[in-house]
C-alpha cells in the first residue's frame, strides 16, 4: 500500500491515488450498552478515542458515526445536530451502533504537514556534518517509509509506504517523469497550482 | 487524409497530406492556412537515408517519437499566424521567444526526468548538456564551438533546424527571426535550474548564412531560488 504526496517549491499540496485504491482504511464498528466503556475526547476538529482499547478499536482513532449517521467534529449529522457527547451520556439512546477509524487529513492539515516537511528537509541538510548533503531522501518508521525526491528545480515527491516494500525509489522517478509528461504538457495547467488529476479508467 | 493539430497557443492549422507512404514520411502536402501565406511549401521527394534509417530505429526506442515534418509544419502555420497577428515583426520575435521561454521551463522537467543528470557547475557541463537535449527532443546533434575566454558564452552551430525546413522568408519579413523560440525555451529552461543566461540567434540559414548559429551567455546564478540541500 503506497500514499503518493507532491509539494512544489512555493505551494505545499498533495494528491492522492485516484479513488485511494491503495490505501488500506482500517475501520471497526461496534455496538455498545450503558455506559459506554471507551472516553471519548474532543480535539483538532475530530471526536476520538482517547482511552480505553478493545475489539480492534485503538486510542487515536476518531469516531466516524454513530447509529450509522456520519459525525462532522462534535456533532451527528442528523436534523437536530446532537452533540455527540451529549447523545452518548444519556441512558435512553442505547444500545448505541458507533464506527470507529483513521480519518483522512483534511486539505488544510495536508498543507501544514507539507510546509512542516519543507523546513525538516532544508533542516536536515543545514544539520549535516558533512558538506553539501541533500535534505532527507527517506524516513523510515515502524508503519511506513517515506521516500523524498527533489528535483533540480526544487518540486518534491513523496511516497509513503510500506517499509518493507522495496525499490520505492524508482516508483519515486517514474512518478516524476509521469508529471512531467501528463502536467507539465497540460497547457491549461498553470504552475505551481493544485493537480487536478482526471485519470482514464 | 487530414489532420487537425493544435499547439499551445491555440494555434490550429490543418494539414493535408495528400499521400501517405509506410515509412510514415509525407510525400506532398499542404498547409492550408487562411489569409495570405507567408511562407512556401516546397515538394520534397527523398528524404537522406541517414536520417530515416535513425528515425525508424528511434521509432522502436520511443513510442513518442513523431514526425518532424508535422512539428515544422505546426510551427510554420503558428510563425505565419502570429505574423498576421502583430503589426511588426520585432513584435512576432519577442513573442516567439516568449511561447519558447513557456515552454523551457516545463520542458526541462520532461528532460530531468528522463536523463536523471545530476547539476551542472559550470558552462561547459551545460553546454554539454543542452547539446544533449537538442539531441533528445529535435534529433540534432548541434556543434559546440566559439567560446569566449572567461567560459561563459558560446555557441551552438546547426547545419539545418527543423523549423526551417521548407521555408524561405518573403521580403516583408526579411528581420522575422524565424526560428526564435529556440533562445526562449533555452533560457526558460536554464532558469528552472537557476542559471540566468542570455540567448540569441547570430547565424540563420534562412537569411543565407551557411550555418544557424546559436549564442548562449551566462549572466549569474539565482542563488535564491537554489533549493534546500542544493546550497
Amino acid at each position: 500500500s503506497y500514499e503518493l504526496q507532491y509539494f512544489s517549491n512555493r505551494t505545499f499540496q498533495s494528491f492522492y491515488p485516484y479513488g485511494n485504491s491503495n490505501h488500506i482504511e482500517v475501520e471497526t464498528e461496534r455496538t455498545f450498552t450503558y455506559p459506554m466503556d471507551i472516553k471519548l475526547t474532543f480535539k483538532n476538529h475530530r471526536t476520538s478515542v482517547a482511552f480505553g482499547q478493545r475489539d480492534g478499536i485503538f486510542v487515536g482513532q476518531t469516531l466516524l458515526s454513530v447509529n450509522g449517521i456520519p459525525v462532522e467534529e462534535n456533532r451527528i449529522r442528523n436534523e437536530k445536530l446532537d452533540d455527540v457527547f451529549e447523545f452518548l451520556s444519556k441512558p435512553e439512546n442505547y444500545p448505541v451502533t458507533c464506527r470507529f477509524g483513521r480519518a483522512r487529513l483534511e486539505s488544510n492539515e495536508n498543507l501544514a504537514v507539507g510546509s512542516v516537511f519543507y523546513s525538516v528537509f532544508a533542516l536536515a541538510s543545514q544539520l549535516s556534518p558533512e558538506l553539501h548533503s541533500s535534505g532527507i531522501q527517506y524516513l523510515e518508521t515502524e508503519t511506513f517509509k517515506l521516500h523524498c525526491l527533489q528535483t533540480l528545480t526544487g518540486v518534491k515527491f513523496f511516497l509513503i509506504s510500506d517499509p518493507k516494500l522495496q525499490g520505492m525509489d524508482v516508483v519515486v522517478r517514474k512518478i516524476y517523469e509521469l508529471y512531467s509528461d501528463y502536467v507539465l504538457k497540460n497547457p491549461f495547467y498553470s504552475l505551481d497550482q493544485p493537480i487536478r488529476l482526471q485519470p482514464d479508467l | 487524409m487530414v489532420k487537425q493539430v493544435r499547439q499551445i497557443s491555440g494555434v490550429s492549422c490543418t494539414v493535408q497530406l495528400s499521400k501517405r507512404i509506410l515509412s510514415d514520411r509525407i510525400v506532398a502536402g499542404t498547409v492550408r492556412i487562411h489569409g495570405p501565406n507567408f511562407f512556401w511549401l516546397k515538394r520534397r521527394s527523398q528524404l537522406d537515408n541517414a536520417r530515416k534509417m535513425s528515425r525508424q530505429t528511434a521509432r522502436i526506442a520511443d513510442p513518442k517519437k513523431v514526425n518532424s515534418e508535422l512539428f515544422t509544419l505546426t510551427y510554420g502555420a503558428l510563425v505565419s499566424q502570429l505574423v498576421r497577428d502583430y503589426e511588426s515583426v520585432d513584435d512576432v520575435n519577442k513573442h516567439l521567444e516568449r511561447i519558447g521561454y513557456n515552454i523551457g521551463i516545463r520542458l526541462i522537467e520532461d528532460f530531468l526526468a528522463r536523463t536523471n543528470f545530476p547539476r551542472c557547475h559550470d558552462m561547459r557541463d551545460a553546454a554539454d548538456k543542452i547539446q544533449q537535449a537538442f539531441k533528445l527532443y529535435l534529433g540534432l546533434s548541434p556543434g559546440i564551438s566559439n567560446w569566449s575566454n572567461g567560459n561563459e558564452e558560446f555557441s551552438l552551430t546547426f547545419e539545418s533546424t527543423p523549423f526551417a525546413e521548407f521555408v524561405e522568408l518573403p521580403d516583408s519579413c526579411s528581420n522575422l527571426k524565424y526560428g526564435n523560440i529556440l533562445p526562449g525555451v533555452v533560457r526558460g529552461a536554464c532558469e528552472m535550474v537557476q542559471m540566468e543566461v542570455q540567448s540569441w540567434i547570430i547565424q540563420d540559414t534562412l537569411k543565407g548564412d551557411n550555418i544557424t548559429e546559436l549564442r548562449i551567455r551566462f549572466i549569474k546564478k539565482l542563488e535564491d531560488a537554489i533549493p534546500a540541500g542544493e546550497d
